[in-house]
This record gives C-alpha cells, structure tokens and sequence, in this order.
C-alpha cells in the first residue's frame, strides 16, 4: 500500500527507535506536522518557542541519553534558526537527525517564499546534508541519516525535505542501515598497538590521560576508571569529558585547559608519556602548542582521524574507538609506584586551593562568588544530577565547582561555545532523563539569549532547576576587559529584568537570593520543591574565574589571581 | 614543521553525487587555499568518480585537507601527491587563424616541433591541440603568442599512480569484507 512521504517519514522514525522529537511547524513542513497528529502515541511532539531551542533542546536529550536528538522544522527562517546548533553539535560531536521542510522541488532556486538553499548553508557544518525530492528515497535517507549521526565520531545530519516529497505517495518499507561504502565508522586497532600503548604506559615514570568526551560517547567511563587505578595513572578531563571519572575518584585530578586546575596542566608539561583519549586538542586545552607537552610521547587516540596529528604531533597517532582501546588495554596495565609523579598533583591542589579555590568559597566580602554558590549546589545535589551549562563564567566555574558522579552528567557547549544553550539543552536533558535531577548554571546574558523557552518549561512541567548567576555583567568579558583592555567595560554591563517575576508569567517558582546567609535554605527550597524553580542568585561583579592561562600562552604559566603569577 | 609551498595533487575517489563537489571545494576556501585546476571523471571501479585537484600550499596545510576531504560520507579514499609520485597529463587547446597557417612558414615547425596536432581546420580558423605536462603547453602558447593566438585553454590534470598498489580498490575489498561480515553477523 502507498503511503505518504511525510507519513513514510514518522514510520521510519518509530523504525530507528525514536519516540521524542523537538520541533516548531510551518508551511513546508505542515504535512509531516499532519501527519504527526496521527502518530501523537508513538511520538512525542515538544513544541520549542524558536528553531534555535529545538535544535539545543535535542542536543541536550542526545547528550542525557546517548541517543540520536531529532530535531523537525520548516524551511527558510525555520532551517536557518537551527544553523547555530548544527555547528555546536558537529563540534561537540553530538548525533542529531534534523529534518528541514522546503519548498515544493518544482519551486527549487526560484526563492520561493520561504526558500533557502540548506544544504548549501549546512554542509559545512553537518557530518552529512541531503535533500529528498521523492516520497520514495524517504526510508532509506532516514535510516542513513541515523546510522551517520550515530556511528563513528557522532555528529548532526541534515535531511532537507521537499514539500512533494512529503506529499507525494510512494510503497514504505523501513530497513536500518549499517553499511556505507564509502563510510567505516569502526575502524580496528591492532593489537600490536595496544600492546605497544600498553608497554609505554607501564614503563612510564610520569604518565597521564588526558580523558575527553570520547570516553563519554563510547559509555567507557567505568574502564577508564579502571585503567587509572589498576595502572596507577593520574587522569586529567577535558571540558566535555568532565564526568568521565568521579570528581572526588583519587585517580581524577581535575580539568585541563584555560581555567582548569593547576595540576593537570604543570603536569602536562612535566609527562613523560601522554595518553590522550578521545579528546582533540582543542587550543583552550593547548595554549601555546609550541611549549605543549615538550617531554611527553604523545598517545593520541580518536575515532576521527582528521583529529590525528592536526593540532599536536603524536607520537602515536591511532585511529579507534575510545572504549575499545580502554577495554583491550585494561588486561594489559601493570601496577607501578609512582609517589614522586602524584605528589607533584598534591602540591600543586595545595596551591590551588590555597590561592584560588578558599578564596573563592571562602570570601571575606559581602558579596557572593560563582563558586561558593555552585559548591553548596553541588553539595545539595543528589549523587545522579546532571549538570547543564552556559557559556562563559557561569559555563568555567560550574566545571570547576560542580561534582560530577555519574554517567553523562556533564552537558555544556564546548567548542562552538554558543550562549543561550543552557536553557532548552537543560530541558532536552530533563526530558531525556526524566528520572535524574537537571541543574542549569547560567549567566543572565546567556538566558536572554533563548528565554523564550520558560515557555517550553511551562508547557510540559518540565522540572529543571535554574540557577542564575546574575552579575548583571557579561561576566567573561568583562573579565577579559579587566585583565587585557585596562577595565574598558565596552558594552558589557546588562540592564535586566526581574528574572523570578517574569519566570512567575511563566507559572515557574523562583525566588531572588542577594545575601549568603539566604543561600542555603534557597537551594534547599529549590530542589524540594516539585517541578522548575528558578534561583536568582547576586554575584560579585568583580568575582573572576581563577587559575587562568591567558589565550596563546604556556601552560606552565598560569595566572592565579589578579596580583600573581605562577610559573612552574 | 615544512612550511614551503609547493605544488600538491589530490586524488579523490568519491560516489557520484550531488553537492560533493562544494563541499569539497569549501574544505579548501575555509583554509583560503586556491585550486589551480580540477577535473573529474569515472574510473576503473565501477560508480567510482576520480577527480585531480591541484593546488599549491604547504605540505602540512594539504594533508589536513586530505583529511577533511575524506572524511566527506561520499569520499572513499583521498590521496596526497607531489609530481615525483604522479603520471600526469594535461591537454590544451589553442586556436589560431587558418590565413596565418597559410602564410606564415614557421607554423608548421613550431606544430611539428611541439608534437602538437591540428584538430579541426576550416576557412577561418584551425584549432591545435597539444597534451603534455603544463610547462609544455605553456612553452606551445608561448611560441603562439606571437601569432594572433585567438583563444587558449586547458584542461585539469589527470593522474596515474606509480604506486605498486591498488589503494581503493583494496580499500573497497575491506569494506566488502566488513559489509559481509555485519550481515551475517
């Protein structure tokens, strides 16, 4: 029996398992919408306020679950409000299916109303971008399109939808796709490699893994934790790769990067063999790739072998899978004493802790800080919450404050860094993993940037805890203008509005925290409280986020508060 | 780190389809790399588009775009050349004025001397083609300069490996063998 392309389109979705969509309708893509009416059981429709929500919120689902987020939206202004997201999800590795509406085929480059060339606009910033024309070559793209968001380094996928396509009759069979010739998401690792990793590593004096979201993406955390421990081997995160390991796990000594901690990156430079885990070297983990690591061999191993030999020379370059290389090196890793390599992380936690983490829990001042406030929320924490980031200081001290204890609990906007993500990726997360509690830290520049999406909060009851770091500043910025344009503070200072009133339109409890004595029973308030609150927290203008290694320089040397510097 | 910009070939063996090629083309203008010439054509494996691009840059810059052109879906393996490792060809074509072909005496020795060959001929015009590698057809269009050259053109370099070794179709053979694999399995 024929059936219609956009009724062909919803099958093969319930086909690749899908049960949740993200989405906003319109006139090009009213017949999948039509037919979503019919299929309201099998799938859950969330209606976003705008495209750039729909596309954050399914990365957040996607990140929660480790299932492919898909995303439906109309064509012209519809698709292009989903390009921010594309480009965060194929940096951030995030698999994404997202099906944009176009015009009828016969309209195609005659700019039609609400025409827009999207394959054109996404290809760069998609692991692949089609258009369909016939009913048809429907089932088959989709099951592409998963297999490619999926497999492999994960990424977003665009299937632009003509409007005959999805009006037209065609027979419908679904089957799955796990073969493309052109494509080999599973690559194999000789043994002789693991082997040669693994001797590398025991014969090592200063060892390290560097653990990025690769390990998360590849469900190996529990391996990497063995790994360490079993090899005695400090492991460093990165930025997406933050709940890779228990904060407090003896073996997990930190963030790498721009604001991590002291210990990782010294110790980086001291290493005499690197082993860098699905991670990709990004410049805010480097800085200065010339004084990079100068005595480590560097193992370097990632599922995108466009990411070998790109940003650091490895000394072994291996192109695999993440938790395959951790499985088959875990039989293979060998106790050795190391008391001299771990003391150096000891002294520099002594440092760090001494010149920026009790200043900044501990402030003598009236005002309250970033970290303090993260800290006692991450303390009232149940143990499974995750925690969903902005971008900027909000984003920095969250991934030093907060900890992280469990699977996937670590969502923020990496390598795009696009504020406004927080907000509808927190709700995608929630409503990917309804059972665990959802923590947004933001800044009040950055929930501007997609407040529309309280709206999404009031429609479902989606119950996200939002803890707003409000220092009425684009604070990172700002700190930037402190430390390198002599305090100018051009245009960063914010007029805002009252947050919890307007979160209170939105029939979202809230209440305004000003004094730290209030903290404490706030937060408390906060997460007994059934359903989405909204803690408006006052911050310290002046509060920055320490260690800091200024863009472009070493990473030994490190600056620890305004007044001093360390070089070590 | 070899920073020397020299002159690279890029074999890319791709699936036919559409919008490939912009995709390709823009993993060179994000790294504001310039393509000196390109052509595309079927080769011995059956649905398998080759195409040669040129360009000049440095070593370390166009194995990174190596990399990224590969890991296009519908690219099944691209290669990084210098000319050292190439067969190469490129054909041009020059048109000048059959009356001057009448009259001037040293045409024919310079055709003749070039290996070149007439391709068409008429009242007006005659068209002389000339393949060889791109300092011989430039050598051509140089002496024809002198002669009212009306129109000059040429095409993209086309390539052979020297290599012993089939890449793709090992690579096809591998993939075949994994496509079989995960059936069964």
């Amino acid at each position: 029996m024929k059936i219609s392309g956009a009724e062909g389109l919803i099958k093969s979705l319930i086909c690749e398992g899908v049960d949740t969509v993200f989405g906003y309708p319109g006139g090009q893509i009213i017949a999948v919408y039509d037919k979503l009416y019919d299929y309201q059981k099998e799938i859950k429709h969330i209606l976003v306020r705008h495209e750039q929500g729909a596309i954050h919120a399914a990365q957040g689902y996607a990140r929660s679950t480790g299932k492919v987020g898909v995303v439906i939206v109309t064509s012209g202004p519809g698709a292009a409000n989903v390009v921010t997201g594309l480009g965060d999800a194929l940096m951030d590795s995030t698999p994404l299916v997202v099906i944009t509406g176009q015009v009828a085929s016969a309209f195609l480059g005659t700019d039609a109303f609400q025409e827009t060339d999207v394959v054109a606009i996404t290809q760069q910033l998609t692991k692949w971008a089609v258009q369909i024309r016939r009913p048809e070559d429907i089932p088959s793209m989709v099951a592409r399109a998963f297999y490619i968001a999926s497999s492999g380094r994960p990424g977003p996928v665009v299937l632009d939808i003509a409007k005959d396509a999805q009006a037209g009759f065609a027979e419908w069979s679904h089957r799955s796709c796990n073969f493309i010739r052109s494509y080999n998401p599973h690559p194999e690792i000789p043994v002789s490699d693991i082997t040669e990793i693994a001797d590398m590593l025991n014969n090592a004096e200063r060892p390290m893994i560097l653990a990025g979201h690769g390990v998360t993406i590849a469900n190996a955390e529990q391996t990497l934790m063995c790994v360490a421990e079993k090899g005695n081997i400090p492991v460093a995160t990165t930025l997406l790769g933050r709940s890779n390991l228990p904060f407090n796990h003896p073996m997990h000594k930190g963030m790498l990067g721009m604001h991590g901690n002291l210990g990782p990156n010294i110790a980086t430079n001291k290493a005499d063999v690197i082993l860098a885990v699905g991670m990709r070297f990004d410049d805010r983990i480097t800085g200065d790739v010339k004084q990079y690591a100068p005595d480590a061999k560097i193992i370097h191993v990632d599922i995108d072998p466009s990411e070998l030999n790109k940003i650091v020379h490895a000394y072994k370059a291996i192109h695999g899978d993440a938790g395959q290389l951790l499985t088959a090196l875990l039989p293979l890793m060998k106790h050795r004493d190391r008391d001299e390599w771990l003391k150096l992380f000891k002294k520099c936690e002594e440092i760090e802790h001494r010149e920026v983490i009790d200043p900044e829990l501990h402030p003598n001042k009236q005002k309250m800080n970033m970290g303090e406030v993260i800290s006692i929320v991450s303390e009232h924490a149940p143990e499974n919450s995750i925690c969903v980031t902005d971008v900027g200081q909000n984003q920095m001290f969250a991934a030093r404050y907060f900890g992280c204890r469990s699977h996937r609990a670590f969502i923020s906007s990496g390598g795009l860094g696009t504020m406004g993500f927080g907000l509808p990726a927190a709700i995608g997360a929630k409503i990917g993993a309804p059972r665990r509690e959802v923590i947004l830290f933001v800044g009040d520049g950055g929930l501007q940037m997609t407040i529309q999406e309280l709206g999404t909060i009031m429609a479902y009851d989606v119950n996200v805890k939002i803890v707003l770091l409000n220092n009425s500043f684009l604070g990172n910025v700002r700190q930037w203008q402190e430390l390198f344009f002599q305090g100018r503070y051009s245009q960063t200072e914010m007029t805002n509005p009252d947050f919890v009133r307007l979160a209170s339109a939105y029939g979202i409890a809230g209440e305004n925290v000003t004094v730290r004595e209030e903290l404490e029973g706030a937060i408390n308030r906060m997460f007994d409280h059934k359903g989405a609150y909204l803690l408006n927290i006052s911050i310290d203008a002046d509060d920055m986020i320490f260690p800091m290694v200024p863009a472009g320089g070493s990473i030994n040397t490190i600056i620890l508060n305004p007044t001093t510097k360390l070089s070590l | 780190m070899d920073s020397e910009k020299e002159l690279f070939t890029v074999s890319v063996f791709s699936e036919n389809t559409v919008g490939l090629l912009s995709q390709v083309a823009l993993i060179y203008t994000r790294r504001c790399i310039n393509i000196e010439s390109i052509s595309a054509s079927t080769c011995s494996i059956p649905g398998v588009i080759k195409w040669t691009i040129t360009s000049i840059a440095t070593r370390h810059a166009m194995e990174k775009v190596v990399l990224q052109i590969e890991k296009c879906i519908e690219v099944l393996k691209a290669f990084l050349y210098t000319d050292d490792e190439i067969v190469y060809q490129e054909v041009a074509l020059y048109k000048v004025d059959t009356s001057l072909l009448m009259d001037e005496p040293h045409l024919e020795e310079i055709i003749r001397n070039h290996n070149a060959r007439i391709l068409d001929i008429n009242r007006d015009f005659t068209v002389i083609e000339k393949t060889g590698h791109y300092s011989e057809t430039t050598a051509l269009f140089e002496e024809l300069k002198r002669y009212n050259l009306r129109q000059f053109v040429r095409s993209g370099r086309v390539t052979i490996t020297k290599s012993e070794r089939e890449f793709v179709s090992e690579y096809i053979e591998k993939q075949n063998q994994r496509k079989n694999g995960s059936q069964q399995g």
